[in-house]
């Protein structure tokens, strides 16, 4: 006995098949499950998640405040007091709590990251938008644009940061804000090229091409369908530069920029302040350099899981 | 009739399945036998997902070590090639058993010239210097009809044509003289008159050497021109195997029936509708729990869906189905 | 019945620059280099050629999707090349396409819904969301519930329908098919051919159909064209066409095709084109195909380049010795194959 089938080419049989969702599974939904299950992007979630919380919360974290060299008096040239009962962590050279100075660190190096990150993203981005969306539709004039965009921004990518960082220290001050504006500087380049790239490319693919056949305005075609398709690489670079950029706060630290005031808790100071006391303390070395390697870590692990997430290459 | 030689290749229950863990595993290729003698030309015919090329990767032994399971028998020589150490399959490849892959962009070293990619076969399998070697390689070039083969030597592969490049492909495949040739979708890539160009340096090259082909193809015009015996997969299981003529002519699979069915082709006439195979491929049930083919078939009855076919012999061919076509309606309808 | 469509000596060239300050033209590629082209209305025209024939770009320009550098465009008495800014984009709502990859030609962030609806906001046509999306999505034979999903939920055959769909929302009467089902499944080209037909039917469509296979062209085509780089070798109506081939490239086409019935792959003519295709920045001089050409005369064809003419009712062949080839008067002669810079 037959069943009967449907006409010819017509809509599919279901032969008792488990029930397909009434909602489909939109890109960002579907990476965000395959990063649910990858165990390097777990882990990299935590630190990056501890890593926030610890700064955030980090006055209910620490019974004492920070920078106060209260106990300067227990600090000798030949020793420095290491863990106890009051000092988790011991005592840093200068006599503050080593324990809230970690964690207070946690949190200048949140913000000096995330702020200069921003910095980069927002002007690199919107540079990157320009010279894309005007190169990607634009015919001969937009190439123009685009031309000279990108020519300003090659111009500023080869200032070597370094050097960049200097220029600002000795324009804006050797401040916190001078440190922020530097790194950010540096990342512009970086984010405006990839944008603008992936902008171009996707400019190139037949959904577009469909777009402009169906008779869509350009300004549209930019704006719904190829820039939705091209942030995708730009939001794991942020990821990954996040991490790049509480390493170079802190080494900008290290080389002597950034706030003067030598009690202010951050990761890459207290690397200074730890070499000439490193025989008899390396301790004071250790956890905050281990600190940034571990924060810089979860941010590279959960930025490449990202990655790999949201390209569709490696779907299915 | 002679008796036949012993057979070349016995591929027996061979099985391939992807998993990774945390995901379901995919049953690429399952319980596939065949045979190939001597100077056969063998056809592995399917669409996409059928499990054709992972078949002749197996076979090949180049699939990935991670996250894939193999079993069964791939025997040559009286050898598990599955089992076998890397280095008695890497002395096997490329002497006795070659392989023409469907890419000739990324199949070939962009940045090595034609002449030592084909020299360079030579001398791993052989004791050739280099000399030898490239006197070899250039009357190769020439047999597989490229002109000016001494100039080609030099140059690198984007310089040539796709149809060129897949020449230089099957004179590596066939630079030591191999008992088997296995040919993965090659000509898909290509124009139809350049296919029409490297099919027929195939067939000539074959007919020379002697050598057994393995063609790997969704192309049953392809078939229908040059392989013997054909094997039909679905879903990773083979559901049709017997020689072509009876293939073409008597379909006795729907899916095979369908599928001739459903190509618009130059010698039928032009008003006769395309009846196409309803439903799409990736309609399937699992082939555990029934026919894989069984939601788009018009042929479907109860026992298609609680229970799944084996691979039976039937006279005339091995079939995979609880309600063939028949045969008379079927050689009717093609010979019309 | 008068034309809708009708393209004069239209000519797509593409510039070749060099130089690193002044980047000057230095040459061109000749993707179409003179085509006359008439479809009528209702009709459905195929054309049919190898790689680097031109055919997709014929296809886009006649869209404007590609740049129009010499020739008209006439669609419905309008000069559509040279159209621009609002005019331009009003009449793309008459002249649609069906594009070759189905994946690649849909927005992937896109719903299905959003993919039918946004044509019909972009040009400001009312519409009920809900009835619109299900009757485009059933005259497709596609479920409802495919609104909500995303275009990588689908299989390659289904994203194709969904493709037509977008095609058809604007109401056109012209649809432009380029490779409908070469990227699809063997298995589900046919149910794509015949849904096109149907729709064609049904709304009552006029189609350019762009293919390289002859036998998806031949069964869906009331007319053919074959076009080799950049110009039209033969047309006709597809019944004559392929019983009585004129020009010798339709001929090694049509030899080159395998079919699936090994009684008559054994015992065909094949007619095998020597080297490769001549590259469209340096066409042959003559006759584009004297090169390749196993019936060349060298009185002619190596400088001459042959018109478009009638041979018959509504055939036209571009060669010099149609005639004198099908009487058998021409007979066929080895080819040495061109030295070709494949680039």
């Amino acid at each position: 006995m037959s069943i009967t089938l449907p006409p010819a080419g017509g809509p599919p049989v279901t032969l008792g098949l488990p029930e397909e969702e009434i909602h489909g599974v939109s890109l960002w939904r579907g990476a965000f499950r395959r990063v649910r299950r990858n165990p390097s992007a777990i882990a990299g979630a935590i630190i990056v998640a501890v890593f926030v919380l610890v700064a955030v919360f980090a006055p209910l974290l620490t019974p004492y405040a920070p920078g106060s060299a209260e106990w300067s008096g227990q600090v000798t040239p030949t020793s420095v007091p290491g863990p106890s009962a009051d000092h988790w962590l011991g005592l840093d050279r200068f006599g503050s709590d080593m324990w809230t100075q970690m964690v207070y660190g946690a949190r200048q190096s949140l913000v000096y990251g995330v702020v200069s990150t921003a910095i980069g993203l927002i002007v690199g981005a919107t540079l990157g938008l320009v010279a894309g969306g005007f190169g990607a539709v634009g015919g001969r004039f937009g190439q123009s644009v685009d031309t000279f965009i990108m020519r300003c921004v090659d111009v500023m990518l080869s200032i070597p940061s370094l050097l960049l960082a200097v220029s600002i220290a000795a324009v804006l001050g050797q401040n916190a804000y001078s440190v922020m504006i530097a790194i950010g500087a540096a990342q512009v380049p970086i984010f405006a090229r990839l944008l603008r790239g992936s902008m171009l490319s996707q400019g190139r693919s037949d959904y577009v091409l469909a777009a402009g056949a169906l008779g869509l305005r350009k300004k549209r075609i930019v704006v719904s369908h190829v820039v939705p398709n091209s942030v995708g690489p730009t939001i794991v670079q942020a990821t990954l530069n996040l991490a790049t950029a509480i390493i170079e706060v802190a080494a900008l630290s290290y080389l002597g920029l950034g706030a003067s005031d030598p009690a202010i808790a951050e990761w890459g100071r207290m690397l200074v302040a730890a070499q000439d006391r490193f025989d008899v303390a390396p301790r004071l070395a250790i956890l905050p350099g281990v600190a940034i390697a571990i924060t810089a870590l979860g941010f590279t692990l959960f930025g490449e899981a990202l990655r790999e997430a949201l390209d569709p290459r490696t779907r299915r | 009739m002679p008796t036949p030689a012993a057979p070349l290749l016995t591929v027996r229950d061979l099985a391939v399945t992807f998993g990774v863990r945390g995901q379901r595993a995919v049953h690429a290729v399952d319980e596939v036998s065949f045979e190939i003698r001597p100077g056969q030309h063998v056809g592995l015919v399917g669409e996409s997902g059928s499990g054709k090329s992972v078949t002749s990767l197996a076979i090949m032994g180049l699939l990935p070590k991670r996250g894939v399971r193999t079993s069964g028998e791939v025997l040559w020589g009286g050898r598990n090639l599955l089992t076998a150490d890397p280095d008695e399959l890497s002395r096997l490849r490329g002497r006795e058993i070659a392989m023409v892959f469907q890419d000739p962009m990324t199949s070939l070293n962009p940045v090595v010239p034609i002449g030592v990619q084909v020299s360079e076969v030579i001398r791993r399998h052989e004791k050739a210097d280099r000399r030898e070697a490239q006197d070899r390689a250039e009357a190769l070039l020439r047999q597989v009809g490229i002109p000016d083969p001494g100039r080609r030597l030099r140059e690198y592969p984007h310089q040539l044509s796709g149809g060129m490049r897949q020449r230089v492909l099957i004179a590596i495949a066939i630079a030591c003289g191999p008992k088997l040739l296995i040919a993965d979708e090659p000509t898909t890539a290509l124009d139809v008159t350049i296919q029409a160009q490297v099919l027929e340096v195939l067939k000539e090259l074959v007919a020379d050497t002697n050598a057994a082909l393995l063609l790997i193809t969704h192309d049953l015009g392809v078939v229908a021109g040059i392989c013997d015996e054909v094997n039909v997969m679905y879903s990773g299981r083979i559901v049709e195997s017997t020689t072509r003529n009876r293939l073409f002519a008597t379909p006795r699979h729907p899916y095979t029936g369908g599928l001739l069915e459903s190509i618009p082709r130059l010698d039928s006439p032009r008003g006769a509708p395309l009846r196409p195979i309803p439903g799409s491929p990736n309609q399937t049930i699992p082939w555990t729990e029934g026919c894989a083919f069984a939601p788009r078939c018009g042929n479907r009855i109860d026992e298609c869906t609680s229970s799944p076919p084996p691979l039976k012999y039937e006279g005339d061919r091995d079939l995979r189905c609880y309600n063939p076509l028949s045969d008379p309606a079927r050689a009717e309808a093609v010979q019309a | 019945m008068s034309a809708l469509v009708s393209v004069e000596g239209l000519k797509v060239h593409f510039p070749i620059r060099s130089g690193i300050v002044l980047n000057r033209k230095v040459g061109a590629v000749k993707a179409v280099d003179g085509v006359d082209l008439e479809i009528e209305e209702g009709r459905t025209l195929g054309l049919v050629g190898e790689s680097g024939c031109g055919k997709s770009t014929l296809g886009r320009a006649l869209l404007r999707l590609s740049p129009v550098t010499e020739g008209k465009v006439i669609f419905d008495g309008v000069d559509v090349a040279g159209l621009r800014g609002e005019e331009l984009r009003r009449i793309r709502q008459d002249m649609q396409m069906v594009f070759q990859d189905p994946l690649a030609s849909l927005n992937p962030r896109q719903s299905v819904e959003t993919i039918l609806t946004e044509p019909l906001r972009a040009h400001g046509i009312a519409y009920d969301r809900r009835n619109r999306v299900r009757e485009l999505l059933d005259q497709v034979g596609m479920p409802p519930s495919a609104a909500q999903k995303y275009p990588h939920e689908f299989s390659g055959g289904q994203r194709q329908r969904i493709g037509i769909a977008r095609a058809i929302a604007l109401e056109p009467r012209f649809v432009i098919a380029d490779e409908p089902v070469s990227a699809l499944d063997v298995s589900i080209q046919a149910q794509v051919l015949n849904l096109l037909e149907e729709l064609q039917q049904k709304l009552g469509l006029t189609y350019l159909v762009i293919a390289h296979d002859l036998a998806v062209v031949r069964h869906v085509s009331d007319e053919v064209a074959v076009m080799y780089l950049g110009g039209i070798v033969e047309q006709a109506p597809s019944d004559d066409l392929y019983s009585q081939p004129f020009h010798p490239y339709t001929k090694a086409l049509m030899s080159a095709v395998p079919v699936p019935d090994p009684r008559i792959e054994a015992t065909r003519e094949r007619i095998l084109l020597q080297g490769d295709l001549p590259s469209p920045a340096n066409p042959p001089a003559g006759c584009r195909f004297h090169t390749r050409c196993p019936f060349r005369q060298e009185a002619r064809c190596d400088t001459e380049r042959p018109e478009l003419r009638l041979i018959g009712p509504g055939h036209r062949v571009a060669c010099h010795y149609a005639e004198d080839i099908a009487a058998g008067r021409i007979t066929a002669h080895e080819v040495t194959p061109e030295e070709v810079f494949a680039g």
